[in-house]
């Protein structure tokens, strides 16, 4: 199983794309390694920084739709080579969401109430997350103040995120 | 309670339900493009699971970039071609037979009634205009697809899109579905399948539908379906002529493929097109949606007429029309890429391309290249593109770019002025 673990990259808007993700001038790579310098390369977003923001990240907290248009799959592979496995959001676009689970990485949902108060409470600030698939349980630390936050993953996910993506899965069962 | 058209589909594809939600469903056929599908293939051969599941019904071809720009793109190209030969898939689509993969494969007659199809793009939606379960899918689910031929997905919730009245002048299928957008949002549809209904939709050609369908998955949507009719029949007739005896009887057996009077739906949506404008986008979301004379005025260095959504020959043929015995402004580079061979070879055969070309527009082969700024028309920083194309997205065609979306007839007026215009203003 993958490691759902880490510092946390806060990205504060909705409907961020798989163009902002990895822009379609990357698509002719035929490896995931050679994706690693462009994740987020044309993301709109008022004060970030991709080569300050994205180093020693390893989990995305966002807000709603992510990973929506194109269904390319280098969008969680420009995520998984930079070390990120994890990201939260409020919902996520279909196709995204699904390439996230067979790559056997993790787009959790959570209430809007809690991404809003989670931006409020730490966005800025260093803050380290770990996801405990067993008990459905977000570990969140910031300094001093800690907290947790349940979660729910619904079975056929957790399958795969087990199985470490869908081809396993599928090899084994079709 | 009865059921919609995609849950019939499913009802009739399910092969595993592997924990509750969770539907795998049988494929009727696996289309394939040389953007998404060679780092596939290469996992395939490095687990040593080569094989396809069969061949008949993998359909592939080489559309984003082609011919090839660079090595890199030439290396996909020969990953595809390579695999395509190995294991005898004899509908490759290769240079001098390739499209634009969401035009051509209709145009062969792969997308049927009542069909599950998967491809590695998210406008795979676009067959949902024939009454299939179309999805786009990442490069996992395709690899699943050709080695198993299945694919799962979540119980689907459909949205229906009710459209009634009668289209204005000048208005066409681009401008309701970018309304639609931009009634219901960028999110608005999210894992449901968009059904579109209505007097509009019943009266449109498939290659009207096809718009339709293809722009669903902008809105969030798994697929845009349409229900099959005597149009969808009409279409497919060279294809299915040996199955049935009569048109009416395709159409007879393509009538199962409708939702049921008393389905269920998430949400309804009643559109009137009676008063509706022609449409084009601003800013970086397709959602981002106001009538072209608010626009009026706004300077473009390029018009792009093509793509998977507006480059059939009915979108060229209406930019024909408005650019017929007129020159393009100075100031714009017009690019024209009729989506296949068939389309390219019709707009020959009807004066077409001789209109464009005696316009100013520059005529290009069939490929995807410049809606998505690979090829054939890559916008320079600070540049601005008038396209009939899907996706506005900030650096879609070009980093830096700025990409309004339109109508073909809108972007054809737009290339004579070299300002955002309607259409109307050259009639007549």
């Amino acid at each position: 199983m993958k490691s759902f673990k880490g510092k946390v990259l806060f990205l504060d808007r909705s409907d961020i794309n798989t163009d902002e993700i990895i822009p379609a001038k990357y698509l002719t790579e035929i490896t995931k390694e050679a994706l690693r310098p462009f994740l987020l390369e044309d993301l709109k977003m008022e004060g970030f920084d991709p080569g300050r923001d994205i180093s020693g990240k390893a989990v995305i907290i966002t807000r709603s739709n992510f990973g929506c248009g194109s269904s390319r799959e280098h969008a969680p592979w420009a995520l998984e080579v930079n070390g990120i496995n994890l990201v939260i959001a409020e919902d996520f676009a279909r196709i995204f969401r699904q390439n996230m689970y067979n790559c056997g990485m993790m787009a959790l949902e959570l209430p809007g109430e809690t991404i809003d108060r989670l931006f409020r409470e730490y966005a800025g600030k260093d803050v380290e997350i770990e996801a405990d698939i067993e008990k459905g349980i977000l570990a969140v630390r910031s300094g001093e103040a800690s907290e947790e936050i349940p979660f729910s993953l619904e079975k056929f996910d957790r399958d795969l995120v087990a199985s470490e993506g869908w081809v396993g899965f599928a090899d084994s069962r079709y | 309670m009865g059921k919609t058209l995609v849950e019939k589909i499913f009802e009739s594809h399910r092969v595993d339900t592997p924990s509750e939600g969770t539907h795998v469903l049988r494929l009727d056929a696996v289309f394939c493009h040389e953007i998404t599908t060679p780092i596939a293939i290469n996992d395939l051969v490095s687990r040593g699971m080569d094989r396809v599941f069969d061949p008949s019904k993998i359909k592939a071809v080489i559309d984003h970039v082609t011919p090839a720009k660079d090595s890199k793109t030439a290396e996909q190209g020969k990953i595809m071609r390579d695999w395509a030969r190995r294991h005898g898939i004899a509908d490759f689509f290769d240079i001098g037979r390739n499209g634009v993969c969401h035009a051509l494969f209709p145009e062969k007659g792969f997308a049927r009634p009542g069909y599950t199809i998967i491809m590695g793009d998210s406008h795979t939606c676009t067959h949902g205009a024939f009454g299939a379960f179309a999805a786009g899918v990442g490069t996992t689910d395709l690899e699943v697809g050709i080695l198993k031929g299945v694919c799962a997905f979540r119980t689907p919730k459909t949205m229906k899109i009710h459209i009634t009245g009668t289209l204005r002048e000048g208005v066409y299928a681009k401008d309701v579905i970018l309304a639609v957008i931009g009634k219901i949002g960028v999110n608005g549809a999210t894992n449901r399948v968009i059904e579109f209904t209505g007097e509009v939709v019943d009266s449109m050609t498939m290659d009207s539908r096809m718009t339709l369908s293809n722009m669903a998955v902008e809105a969030g949507a798994t697929s845009g379906i349409v229900y099959p009719d005597m149009t969808t029949v009409e279409y497919l007739w060279q294809f299915i002529q040996d199955e049935y005896a009569s048109k009416e009887e395709a159409l007879k057996d393509y009538s199962r493929w409708v939702s049921d009077p008393d389905a269920d739906y998430e949400e309804v949506v009643d559109i009137d097109v009676r008063t509706l404008e022609p449409m084009v986008t601003f800013g970086y979301k397709p959602d981002q949606v106001k009538p072209v004379r608010e626009m009026e005025g706004t300077s473009v260095d390029q018009v792009y007429i093509g793509s998977c959504t507006n480059g059939r020959i009915e979108d060229l043929r209406v930019a024909a029309d408005v650019l017929k015995g007129r020159k393009i402004s100075d100031s714009v580079r017009g690019i024209v890429s009729p989506a296949t061979p068939e389309i390219f070879r019709k707009a020959m055969d009807e004066g077409i391309i001789k209109v464009f070309m005696d316009s100013g527009f520059v005529v290009t082969n069939p490929t995807c290249g410049a809606c998505l700024g690979m090829s054939n028309g890559v916008l320079a920083e600070g540049e601005v593109c008038a396209s009939t194309t899907n996706r506005n997205f900030n650096g879609r065609m070009g980093k830096g770019g700025m990409v309004h979306l339109m109508s073909p007839a809108t972007a054809a007026a737009t290339a004579i002025t070299g300002k955002i215009v309607n259409s109307g203003i050259f009639k007549g």
